[in-house]
């Protein structure tokens, strides 16, 4: 081997020029070394799996070894396909439901939590155990519970006179059995994260809220809430984001039915891409997927923020 | 308007916090003077309500309201921490109590508000939020939402605490002339004596959950009746010496000094001294000598704390004026004139002589 031309050292030329930056460090591009794992495992993990759905979306694929490209034909065709533009519309709705309940009552519930005492740790157990349970699990518990023969809440619903409940067969009941198996398993989330911002709030706070004379709401709106706002772009974002991919318990309680009232898009993304092998449609789908969470996820961060300010 | 404690007793979680307290209080300031842990904080919440005793009663004005909640009070109270309401402007919090004060008229509210503001010297920040003010002016905030509403009894926490030296200095020249026109009772805690000592009210000094003295700050300083007081009033802390009586001398580790009065011999004694009263120059007739080695000097600009210790494994801090250097391992003499010094009983701590002469007001 032979060397064809100095290679030119950082090191050497920093101390060559000591009287520019005399005390300055030798640089040179070794930290980068220390990303490379990073960069190594994102790209197995995410960047080549994304671009093999980039290439299944714009591709017609008979079998592997007989494809045609197509341009943004599936791109076209899935947004112009009403049975997701309805699935869209309803995982919006669903959505915008869940943050509608979950926050407020979230919040609600930490502030009800006491404060001090060994209750505290009764409290946070009770309020916590939703939240270690699998979500298959969840769907399960919800699916047995909410049957109108041998569930519990689907039976004691169905004592009050002139109600008919069945999820299987009325699809507003199958709605409301899904968005309260949500609202019970991740108004926790929201509850946790606004007890810890609240417990930070030092004592003297209240103390002085009630020399004034300040009504509870009052105290809630002078001193809880403006302490609660960072957590509660946190806690919107995560149950956003969380509920518009919601899969897991309306696959196991509904699968999506009666009909489709529960299928959301990622009921209807897995039914395509899994059930139907529509690789080239799915792929494009779950592009639009993606981005619809990344730009929603976006502005709500921005819009929320920058209230703050 | 007059406080009374009587008998007020709090203990928490098998702690004792207050023990016992019996206090009356006239108008005017008080300063609540104690170190930390000593019930300050405690015995304040429970004057003004916050906190319901175990046992004892609070009187005010001769009306019993131990069980009265703060809210149906006439109570401000100033805390260490700054505390205002974040989400609202200098004006609204300053208002704030004024506007839940039913009996206040509202149509003067704003004309209150400014002369409040412009008492603290903070008018200027009306529109701002606690949160674009300095840590000094977010405490005028606090300490100008204290005194707009007038009130029977206003309580001040260590306000300054939290202050830089500058700040605290200025505000507590500002604080001193308000509270001279407070009409109510005003109290004041503070775990520094020389606030104390600059306030020159009438103090109670408490440890351990007891009032352990009443009277005058200045009075307190120069005569502590006990240790607990001497070391209470004390900062930097005091020095404490153990010594015997042994035939009419106090016998201080190797020296020796005339006992002030006849004491029996034998008795054990603790020599307590300030640090300002020991030097390392050659001080008149009669100072004890002790000889020392220098372990450390810390260097404050106006003065010079040095770590000296004594032969026995005693320690002695002298505080010398001026800058002065010094190298740890340095031998030197220390002198303790025990003219300035005080003698207590070595169990109880109670005073036994306040000192060989008598011991003048600045120390």
């Amino acid at each position: 081997m032979t060397v064809t031309e100095p290679v030119e050292d950082p090191a050497v030329t920093a101390a060559e020029e000591p009287d520019r930056r005399p005390e300055a460090k030798p640089k040179d591009n070794r930290a980068w070394l220390l990303v490379l794992p990073v960069v190594v495992c994102v790209t197995f993990t995410a960047l080549i799996p994304l671009m093999t759905v980039v290439n299944y979306s714009v591709q017609d694929i008979f079998s592997p070894s007989d494809r045609i490209f197509v341009g943004l034909e599936w791109f076209r065709s899935v947004t112009r396909d009403p049975e997701v533009r309805g699935a869209f519309l309803r995982t919006l709705m669903f959505s915008a439901q869940v943050l509608l309940i979950e926050i407020p009552l979230g919040v609600a519930i930490a502030v009800a939590m006491p404060r001090r005492g060994w209750t505290v740790s009764a409290a946070l157990v009770v309020v916590a155990l939703p939240l270690l349970i699998p979500w298959n699990v969840v769907g399960t518990i919800w699916q047995i519970f909410a049957r109108g023969d041998i569930g519990l809440g689907g039976w004691a619903i169905n004592q009050v006179p002139g109600v008919d409940f069945n999820y299987t067969l009325d699809s507003t009941d199958a709605w409301i059995t899904v968005l309260v198996m949500d609202v019970w398993h991740w108004t926790p989330l929201v509850a946790l994260l606004a007890y810890a911002a609240l417990r930070s709030i030092p004592e003297p706070y209240f103390q002085a809220a009630q020399i004034d004379g300040a009504s509870a709401w009052a105290t809630f709106r002078r001193i809880q809430l403006p302490r609660l706002r960072g957590v509660l772009t946190i806690a919107i974002l995560l149950r956003f984001m969380d509920s518009f991919m919601i899969y897991t318990e309306p696959f196991v309680v509904t699968g999506g039915g009666p009909g489709n009232a529960t299928s959301f898009l990622s009921v209807l993304l897995s039914k395509i891409a899994v059930g139907q092998f529509d690789l080239g449609p799915a792929g494009a789908f779950s592009l639009l997927y993606f981005l619809i969470v990344q730009i929603v996820s976006y502005v709500f961060f921005t819009v929320l923020t920058r209230s703050g300010r | 308007m007059a406080l009374t404690l009587d008998g007020v007793r709090v203990r928490r979680r098998g702690e004792v916090w207050l023990d016992g307290i019996d206090l009356e209080l006239p108008s005017g300031m008080t300063t609540l003077l104690g170190p930390m842990t000593a019930g300050k904080t405690t015995l304040m919440r429970v004057a003004a309500g916050l906190l319901p005793p175990d046992s004892g009663r609070v009187v005010v004005n001769g009306q019993d309201v131990t069980g009265v909640s703060v809210r149906k009070r006439s109570v401000a109270f100033v805390y260490q921490q700054f505390v205002n309401y974040p989400s609202l402007t200098v004006h609204e919090n300053i208002a704030s109590p004024l506007r839940l004060d039913r009996s206040f008229p509202q149509q003067h509210v704003d004309r209150r508000v400014r002369e409040v503001a412009e008492l603290m010297g903070i008018a200027e920040l009306l529109e701002r939020r606690p949160a674009e003010l300095s840590g000094g002016q977010q405490q005028r905030t606090a300490i100008a939402r204290a005194l707009a509403r007038p009130v029977d009894l206003l309580l001040l926490d260590e306000p300054l605490a939290n202050l830089d030296f500058k700040l605290r200095e200025q505000l507590r020249s500002d604080l001193k002339s308000m509270f001279r026109q407070s009409p109510g009772l005003v109290l004041y805690a503070t775990s520094d004596p020389a606030e104390a000592l600059a306030f020159a009210a009438p103090a109670v000094v408490l440890g351990e959950g007891r009032v352990l003295d009443t009277g005058e700050v200045a009075a307190l300083y120069a005569h502590p009746p006990t240790l607990a007081v001497a070391a209470a009033l004390s900062d930097p802390p005091l020095n404490l010496l153990p010594g015997t009586v042994r035939e009419g001398r106090v016998e201080v580790l190797g020296a020796s000094f005339p006992a002030p009065r006849a004491h029996a011999s034998g008795r054990d004694v603790v020599l307590a001294v300030r640090p300002h009263h020991v030097s390392i120059d050659p001080a008149g007739d009669g100072a004890l000598e002790f000889p020392a080695e220098v372990r450390l000097a810390e260097v404050t600009g106006s003065a010079t704390f040095v770590h000296l210790l004594l032969p026995g494994g005693r320690h002695l801090v002298a505080q010398l004026d001026g800058p002065r250097a010094f190298t740890p391992g340095d031998r030197a003499t220390a002198y303790v004139d025990p003219a300035h010094a005080f003698l207590f009983d070595e169990s109880g701590g109670r005073l036994l002589a306040e000192s060989a002469a008598e011991v003048d007001l600045h120390g």
